[in-house]
């Protein structure tokens, strides 16, 4: 697919939690095709010390009304910025980005499971699943019950299983915790959201020989293949992660340590 | 109409705009943005004898206007790029030059050997400033007697087009772009990133795996334009500046200031078709001033 650069706008902007929102924005002359997995690089006005582009998952994509949402975490001055967007402003898109997840096959039981900023690509991904005639479940993990994020959206689509880390809701403690994560058989899991979880997560799904995929959320610069700064070294040797990933199966990482 | 083409050497550019060794990929990466044949060249990644596989991550670290780097010229070898990018660039209708890496002064001249033999690439760019691998690299260009010594063995070994690409962690630029003049390059290029550092207050780490880092984007422009001006009134070949260049009136600023052509490298991270949009302004603001060709306004501050 072809990337280009875009100005968009802004229709919603709905705050989910303090520092949690959900931004919808509109293409003027249609979305080109957006697969689950692949991100955007929102570049920030008006935020003096933002210099590149912000990379941001695919949360979720309508194409009837050319709108696709990010689901955002506010981490620094970046997404502080873009948290002060309102409806009718414009934000310059650099997409769509990156390779995308491995649908599953008719028959195969699947698991999404991320947590916080985390599960911004896990909703698209649903839908596209659930599109194609597989039933997709969920396992997401929160620190607590305040922090739960979008359970409407996702039920929407199919089972979600909850986990805090304090018990306050679900289950108590992390989603590799959660006893269907554990008890069921899956034939494909998929995983976005810090990278303690993913490893959790990917050493679970090696142990019982799961096939795993799992999206990265290294620092970039460009997004699009040309500053080699967010590699990921793999099996095959360093990889570029905003070309040759952000989606990656479990078995062709090599986990960095996270410097 | 003004007239934007410019010469090399023996190298003639369709204008003076050219895309920055390691920040355009093989110029592939930014075809969707962008028409390469409307640049004077592309700079194609920094390239070894041997692959190599760069730095660890993390290689990158956002500052004030600009950004550090160490990604350590991760490239696929000379091998490689000779099978299979090659063939892609010699369709291109734009001037390709490849960046040339070397530990050493012999691997230095052995990939400058190979790249003469390269029908489609009509010039090198000998990169002596790179400021992140432990060898070769920015100690041949900060060491006086180290720079002449590669520069003139790899001139021996190389007939076409020779850029050699100065570091501006020097004291006296003057004196590099003297040195690449007396052994027979045909331009030089300037500047490569300025060696710096970033440290996370809340890990208290450094930003960077190998701790320092090349710094790039606006933060260096003044800087890189001063070491241009510099340099160009100190030799007679062309001096090809970059550092910092967003948009037409950087470009315009590195031209006044003495630079020949001007190359764009962070900027493209942010604005893929930066080049061509510096491009399409340098001739408006020939037109708008009614100069004829873009000779005319270069090194114009020390004529006025
Ligand atoms: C492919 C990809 C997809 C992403 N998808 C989403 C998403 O859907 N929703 C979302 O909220 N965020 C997402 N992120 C992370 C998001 O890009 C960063 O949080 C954002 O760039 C921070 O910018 P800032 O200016 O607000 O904060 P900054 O001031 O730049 O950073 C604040 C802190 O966060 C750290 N940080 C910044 N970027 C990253 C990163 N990429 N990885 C780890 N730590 C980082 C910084 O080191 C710093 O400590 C994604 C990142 C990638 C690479
Ligand atoms: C990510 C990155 C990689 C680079 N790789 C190379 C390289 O391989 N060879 C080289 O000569 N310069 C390299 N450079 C330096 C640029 O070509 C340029 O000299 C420098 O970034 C200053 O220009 P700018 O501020 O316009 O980016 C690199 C710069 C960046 C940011
Ligand atoms: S962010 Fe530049 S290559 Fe991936």
């Amino acid at each position: 697919m072809k990337k280009r650069v875009e100005y968009l706008t802004v229709t919603e902007n709905k705050k989910l939690t303090d520092s949690f929102f959900v931004l919808k924005v509109r293409s003027g002359g249609g979305l080109p095709e957006i697969k689950p997995g692949q991100f955007v690089q929102a570049l920030v006005t008006d935020s003096p010390s933002t210099f590149l582009r912000r990379p941001l998952s695919v949360h979720d994509v309508d194409y009837k009304t050319n709108t696709l949402s990010l689901l955002v975490q506010i981490a620094g001055p970046g997404t502080e910025r873009l948290s002060r967007l309102v409806p009718g402003e414009t934000i310059n898109l650099l997409y769509p980005l990156g390779n995308s997840f491995t649908l599953p096959v008719t028959g195969e039981k699947v698991l999404l499971t991320g947590g916080g900023c985390g599960m911004a690509p896990l909703l698209y991904l649903g839908r596209k699943i659930k599109e194609s005639g597989v039933q997709p479940h969920f396992a997401l993990g929160f620190r607590n019950r305040s922090r739960i994020l979008s359970y409407e959206e996702f039920s929407a689509l199919g089972p979600v299983w909850l986990s805090t880390e304090d018990g306050s809701e679900g289950h108590r403690g992390f989603v590799t915790d959660i006893p269907a994560f554990r008890g069921d058989k899956w034939d494909k899991v998929y995983s976005c959201g810090p990278e303690p979880m993913m490893k959790a997560v990917a050493a679970l799904c090696r142990q019982r020989e799961i096939f795993c995929e799992v999206s990265l959320e290294n620092l970039m610069a460009c997004g699009m293949g040309i500053c080699l700064c967010c590699t990921v070294p793999t099996t095959s040797g360093n990889l570029s992660s905003c070309t040759d990933g952000p989606v990656f199966n479990i078995n062709d990482l090599k986990w960095q340590t996270s410097g | 109409m003004a007239d934007l083409r410019i010469k090399i050497g023996s190298l003639e550019l369709r204008n003076p705009v050219m895309l920055a060794s390691g920040t355009c990929g093989y110029g592939s990466e930014l075809e969707d943005f962008m028409d390469l044949s409307a640049l004077g060249a592309i700079i194609v990644k920094g390239t070894t004898l041997e692959w190599r596989e760069g730095n660890p991550y993390p290689r990158m670290a956002e500052t004030a206007a600009g950004m550090l780097n160490a990604v350590g010229l991760q490239n696929k070898g000379i091998d490689y790029f000779e099978k299979n990018i090659y063939p892609r660039l010699a369709e291109y209708d734009t001037h390709v030059i490849v960046n040339v890496n070397g530990n050493t002064i012999e691997e230095y001249v052995e990939l400058s050997r190979r790249l003469d033999r390269l029908q489609a690439i009509p010039a090198i760019e000998l990169n002596i400033s790179c400021p992140n691998v432990k060898r070769g690299g920015m100690i041949f260009g900060t060491n006086p007697s180290s720079a002449r010594e590669v520069i003139s063995a790899v001139r021996k070994a190389y007939s076409k087009t020779l850029i050699v690409k100065l570091s501006p962690n020097v004291t006296d630029i003057t004196e590099f772009a003297r040195i690449s003049e007396e052994e027979g390059a045909e331009a030089i290029s300037l500047v490569n990133t300025l060696l710096g550092m970033a440290i996370d207050v809340k890990t208290m780490k450094p930003k960077l795996s190998t701790i320092t880092g090349g710094l790039s984007g606006p933060a260096i422009k003044p800087v890189a334009l001063r070491m241009v001006w510099q340099a160009a009134r100190a030799v007679a070949i062309p001096v090809i500046g970059l550092g910092g260049i967003m948009n037409a009136d950087d470009a315009l600023e590195f031209i006044m200031a003495g630079a020949s052509a001007v190359q764009v490298g962070t900027a493209s991270f942010i604005q893929p078709d930066t080049a061509v949009r510096v491009v399409n302004g340098i001739e408006k603001f020939l037109v708008e001033k009614d100069f004829d060709s873009v000779s005319r306004i270069t090194g114009i501050i020390n004529r006025i």
